[in-house]
């Protein structure tokens, strides 16, 4: 999901605290936010734009594009139905901690109707000087500059941390996609690199991974294919084994979502894979020289 | 969240699948009396893990004074760091054939995948790696639910014979027990059929999301909490996510991955982490607590905090960090590393505050400490 300056925006949950908070944040640098839901306070005003009783009727009354959702855990399966039902191009959905059988019911409805999904439990995307879905510090000039760097995360935190030191060598992002921590995600790593492959403005990508699943590995086979470099990061290298995976789990990954089967898969596919953050900008210079 | 055995099946039982006959007993006087009533029977520590069977868990007998035997065996025996307090006790089943059976969540998909084999209790993870071929899969989309067509297709290839109507009757169920108690993974090895073509599940692991413990209450007061420390559970109590490792170097950061590689940093330095503990999200204002937590680690020779903010902001993190340094004036060193939301503020406080200046990136940070905790 690549958020432009011309997209339209709907918040679900707009009223509530952090959904309040955010959309200012998101209004302040650019993103364009049409519209609110809250079906106990339709037909107010909030943020100065109008709140809708769901999100179909937000599409009715003035369209939108993508969707963000600051709702809680339990709610999220009707507010994302709403939305794909709407016919929304994408939906951001940022909570953590959603029922992994309504995440199924979500990933079902949005195939069928060919609704991308960022998220769950993502912090959001960012483009540099064009808008931001999420809570991620894109007004933040330290940790996002308009660049060539595109950069893909599981983890807020951890993206943060890599957007810092991208900008503070000198270099800045095509875009920021938080694809989100949740085992079962509408997109993947492999899926958010290449849609970052795809910008024009993009000369090299940096791939912020974790322990777990298979993303990393699928990400890797598109990789090979790719002509512009490749950094990653893997997180967890040194996470105790013994979260239970369930016996299950094991037996359709193999031995597949340990550490070394992602940094393999990587480095067979030309990945540079960095062992601690700190490498990720001299690793960048040498990979760019000659190319930017 | 797992459960064991015995709370399981009663969700089987729910949907129509049958058990063996079977009671719990605590004592082997108690396992005595049972097996008297049940004729041959089975004696099985309960505890929420795999592999009971080769840590000499489960034991076939016949008679009560056998079965007494076996529970006194059995009962307080360490199986995976569970002591097993209680045995249940079912009667034997004579065995036609066995399979095995499960469904669980799949990320690839992005939805429920259904798994038989007529390797039927054999350790499914042997059968996947030798023989993929002889375990079947069946994707499901959770909108359409099971389909008794695709079920009964899958099985084509396990050539089952009359008893197939049947198996995809009792698979159709089992995927009915993974949506109604909103399971990560329902499992059923062996599934058998008797000598008098009944379907019997002989065992059931289930193991809950732990998203929806929260709406299914009822059920999931009978699930295995997981064991934790006494200082990781005065972490839930402080809504902390703190994990005791066995390190002596602290670790406190924001956010999962962030906090997750700092331990990696600290490993790649050749340290070795006393925890994990982020202060991301809501709880980035509970520096204070976070600390005191860490700190209640004896082993804890040296201290990392690593932040970088976003929505957490480090000066409300540094402050409370420092707050909670000057009033309990640890011995340990402590090693900061700040950037992000909030870092000019925080970077001044410090210097203020502690006459200390962060190290100029988490690697420096980690490394200082890695050393500190050596001498």
């Amino acid at each position: 999901m690549i958020i432009r300056s011309s997209d339209k925006v709907l918040v679900q949950g707009i009223t509530g605290r952090q959904g309040t908070f955010w959309t200012e944040r998101m209004q302040e640098y650019g993103t364009n936010v049409v519209a609110g839901v809250n079906p106990k306070k339709a037909g107010t005003i909030h943020c100065g734009v109008p709140v809708t009783a769901s999100a179909v009727e937000a599409m009715e009354q003035v369209g939108f594009d993508y969707s963000v959702l600051f709702i809680p855990p339990m709610l999220v399966k009707g507010a994302a139905l709403d939305a794909i039902e709407a016919g929304a191009k994408g939906v951001c959905i940022l909570t953590e901690h959603i029922p992994v059988r309504d995440v199924m019911y979500i990933m079902s409805a949005a195939k069928e109707r060919g609704v991308q999904i960022l998220g769950p439990n993502t912090a959001g995307c960012v483009t540099p000087d064009e808008g931001f879905l999420g809570f991620m510090p894109a007004f933040n000039s330290k940790i996002f500059k308009k660049g060539h760097i595109g950069i893909l995360s599981r983890s807020g935190s951890l993206g943060t941390l890599f957007c810092l030191n991208v900008v503070s060598a000198g270099f800045g992002q095509s875009a920021f996609i938080g694809i989100g921590g949740d085992p079962i995600i509408g997109t993947t790593a492999r899926d958010a690199l290449m849609a970052l492959d795809q910008l024009p403005q993009t000369k090299a990508i940096v791939m912020v991974g974790e322990i777990g699943g298979t993303m990393e590995e699928e990400a890797a086979q598109y990789a090979a294919s790719m002509a512009k470099p490749v950094i990653a990061f893997i997180a967890g290298g040194a996470a105790p084994a013994g979260k239970k995976m369930g016996h299950a789990g094991a037996i359709v990954v193999g031995n597949k979502g340990t550490y070394k089967s992602k940094r393999d898969a990587l480095e067979a596919a030309g990945v540079s894979v960095l062992d601690t953050p700190a490498g990720a900008v001299d690793v960048l210079r040498e990979r760019l020289d000659g190319i930017a | 969240m797992n459960f064991a055995e015995h709370a399981a099946k009663p969700l089987l039982r729910e949907v129509g699948i049958a058990t063996p006959e079977g009671h719990l007993a605590t004592n082997p006087e108690h396992a005595a009396e049972i097996a008297q009533t049940l004729g041959p029977c089975v004696v099985k520590a309960q505890v929420p893990t795999g592999k009971r069977g080769k840590a000499g868990g489960i034991k076939l007998v016949d008679g009560a004074d056998a079965a007494a035997t076996a529970a006194r065996d059995i009962i307080g025996m360490e199986i995976a760091g569970h002591t097993v307090d209680t045995v249940l006790i079912e009667q034997q089943v004579a065995i036609k054939a066995e399979y095995y059976a499960a469904v669980l969540t799949n990320a690839i998909s992005k939805g429920a995948l259904m798994l038989f084999s007529t390797e039927g209790g054999m350790d499914i993870e042997e059968v996947a790696a030798n023989t993929p071929e002889k375990l079947l899969q069946l994707e499901i989309d959770i909108n359409h639910g099971a389909a008794i067509a695709d079920v009964r297709q899958m099985l084509s290839l396990a050539e089952l014979g009359e008893a197939e109507p049947e198996i995809a009757q009792t698979l159709c169920r089992l995927y009915e027990v993974f949506t109604r108690y909103d399971a990560e993974l329902v499992e059923v090895n062996p599934l058998v059929v008797t000598r008098d073509d009944q379907i019997i599940a002989l065992d059931c692991k289930f193991s809950m999301d732990d998203s929806a413990i929260a709406r299914q209450p009822e059920i999931a007061a009978s699930g295995s909490g997981e064991k934790l420390s006494q200082l990781e559970v005065r972490g839930v109590e402080l809504g902390l996510k703190y994990i005791e490792l066995d390190g002596d170097v602290g670790i406190i950061a924001n956010g999962a991955g962030l906090t997750m590689t700092t331990m990696d940093v600290v490993s790649f330095y050749g340290g070795r982490p006393a925890n994990f503990l982020e202060i991301g999200g809501d709880a980035y204002t509970k520096a204070k607590p976070a600390l005191e937590l860490v700190l209640s680690n004896p082993s804890v020779k040296s201290l990392v905090v690593n932040f970088c903010g976003a929505f957490a902001r480090c000066d409300v993190m540094t402050q409370g960090i420092i707050d909670a340094w000057l009033e309990l004036k640890p011995e340990i060193p402590v090693f900061f590393s700040i950037h992000g939301t909030g870092d000019v503020e925080a970077v001044a406080m410090l210097k203020q505050r502690m006459d200390m200046e962060p190290f100029s990136d988490m690697d420096s940070a980690s490394k200082a400490a890695v050393e500190a905790a050596r001498q």
